[in-house]
């Protein structure tokens, strides 16, 4: 294999999820987008063309491995051979980002393909630092940990969720991908302010924010909502990615869409939006600069 | 109950039952309720394992959805989930049994084809994320003389996979690849496909009786002379030069070599 451009850091601009049915558009000619993402569970083949293709738009637009299988949350620890898998993948891609989640998705021998929530425990956190360290040290470098979108709350938590997601930081080293839309989801499920967990998570510590739609469900009269990224970002989640740029700084912003994807020109659209949220955030902070001088 | 799922270990075994078993029954008091019963909550976990689940089943066996309905597959899909979810990550490799459940699903029992049609397209499914290999370009073989050719040893390409069946196998598949899709009597007997991707491209081809047993052969390491005899044996008018004509244009091996002497030469 050739050698490559060393991890071509990903720029504070809004990015795609790289998703199969578009890319023989994006081979044909590249989309004004900052870079891509890829869910590393898709590229654990031996071979075939989707490893080709990604290794062809590797070269031109920096890449980001957001791992969805490798179940950090789990009581029984990472599986070794998912982890090996994960770290193959790193070395032949060198992303610029890896990223995982606040969630568990294997037990009992079984790959639920969700990422199922935990309860913010004590022991729960011990065990998540233990996966996060081993899987750091395993890539030899930082990954970054999505905070979740959840449906249901365990009885036993006691430890709210954006402080459990700061101190899960400040104890591994890990990074936080600020995952907008999922704040959105939660807060509204469970009722409570988006902006101040916004305001909880630690600014520093984030390397990276995703947006995505969100499902509305009518349970009853009672809403709920899903993170299915099936659909356009909605508007309060738009105002709440305002707010985040505004706490944490223009941040490499991506947009994901997997159930109903549109066509490739509509992911576009919505990583134009972003771009211009992410420089208004860089124009107003340089506007502030030179009031201070 | 509820104090023993405060333990994690406890408390995720619990759940991933109960999302198998798609009832949330076992998890009270474990979950809160509030506005929204716990129990719909967890709803949204158990449609997303299934729903999900079963859309990657249904992209990975498109004809035998096609055959059976979508509502009837999705059923399956359901049991098929339920019995045997996945072990690993890996979704690519999901449904890798479902042929062999189809075969046991008694409900499926009145198409008695959809086993060897599912194992037609899983192995479309292996062939499209095999390990890539150049074809075998048969002018490497122009120097070997004439006395070593029936020792010739070939290495079928990574992507190779033999589908043999007593139905019509290659004719149900073809057939269902267009729409309206022309009929096919499944009574009309067995068939033998090879699917290979030798670039970027799976393709599927009908083998003759005999074609198919020198491939079987040769998968399993015998010789060209081995592999032609037990292909004569299967089909007297079997012809080795128009098959291996056919293999090299379609790219079915991926590297050759010489057999050992045997030792009483």
């Amino acid at each position: 294999m050739s050698p490559r451009r060393a991890c071509d850091p990903i720029p504070a601009r809004a990015g795609i999820g790289l998703r199969t049915p578009h890319v023989p558009e994006l081979l044909a000619a590249l989309p004004p987008v900052g870079w891509v993402e890829i869910h590393a569970e898709n590229y654990l083949a031996a071979g075939g063309p989707r490893l080709a293709a990604l290794e062809q738009i590797r070269r031109d637009l920096p890449l980001s491995i957001h791992g969805v299988g490798l179940s950090m949350g789990s009581a029984a620890g990472v599986d070794a051979a998912h982890l090996d898998r994960l770290v193959r993948l790193v070395d032949r891609f060198q992303p610029a980002l890896v990223s995982e989640h606040v969630a568990w998705s294997v037990g009992g021998g079984v790959y639920f393909n969700d990422l199922l929530p935990i309860p913010y425990t004590e022991q729960t956190l011990a065990r998540l630092c233990a996966n996060v360290d081993r899987v750091q040290t395993a890539l030899g470098r930082q990954i970054l940990m999505e905070n979740p979108s959840t449906y249901l709350r365990f009885a036993a938590s006691t430890i709210p969720e954006p402080e459990f997601i700061a101190e899960l930081a400040a104890r591994t080293g890990c990074g936080v991908l600020l995952d907008v839309n999922n704040i959105q989801v939660s807060a509204v499920n469970h009722g409570f302010d988006p902006y101040h967990y916004l305001s909880t998570i630690p600014a520093a510590a984030v390397g990276e924010i995703h947006l995505a739609g969100h499902a509305v469900l009518d349970i009853a009269g009672e809403v709920l909502l899903v993170d299915d990224h099936g659909s356009p970002v909605a508007p309060e989640v738009w105002r709440l990615y305002a707010a985040a740029i505004g706490h944490v700084g223009a941040m490499p912003t991506l947009i994901e869409w997997d159930t109903r994807i549109p066509p490739l020109a509509t992911l576009v659209a919505e990583a134009e939006q972003a771009d211009l949220w992410l420089s208004e955030v860089v124009g107003r902070r340089s506007e502030g600069s030179r009031d201070g001088l | 109950m509820v104090s023993e799922l405060q333990d994690l270990p406890a408390l995720q075994a619990a759940f991933g039952q109960a999302l198998l078993r798609a009832d949330a029954g076992p998890l009270a008091g474990a979950l809160v309720s509030d506005r929204i019963s716990a129990e719909r909550r967890f709803a949204v976990h158990i449609n997303t394992v299934f729903g999900l689940l079963g859309e990657a089943l249904e992209a990975a066996f498109p004809v035998v959805c096609r055959l059976v309905g979508t509502p009837f597959f999705q059923r399956t899909a359901q049991v098929f989930i339920a019995r045997h979810p996945p072990a690993v990550p890996h979704l690519a490799v999901y449904g890798s049994g479902f042929a062999d459940f189809l075969a046991g699903f008694p409900p499926a029992a009145g198409v008695p084809y959809l086993p060897c049609v599912a194992r037609l397209e899983w192995a479309r499914v292996e062939a499209y994320f095999a390990a890539d290999r150049t074809p075998l370009d048969p002018a490497s073989l122009a120097s070997v003389p004439a006395a070593a050719c029936p020792d010739l040893v070939f290495s079928l390409h990574p992507s190779a996979r033999l589908v043999r069946s007593p139905w019509p196998v290659f004719g149900l598949w073809r057939a269902h690849q267009q729409d309206p899709v022309a009929p096919v009597d499944p009574g009309s007997g067995g068939e033998a496909a090879l699917v290979l991707r030798p670039g970027h491209e799976v393709t599927v081809t009908r083998l003759d009786p005999g074609d198919a047993a020198l491939v079987a052969a040769l998968a399993a390491g015998a010789s060209l002379a081995e592999a032609a005899l037990v292909a004569g044996d299967c089909a007297p008018g079997f012809d080795l030069q128009t098959a291996l004509a056919g293999h090299f244009g379609r790219g079915s091996f991926c590297g050759v070599t010489l057999a050992r002497p045997s030792p009483d030469g």
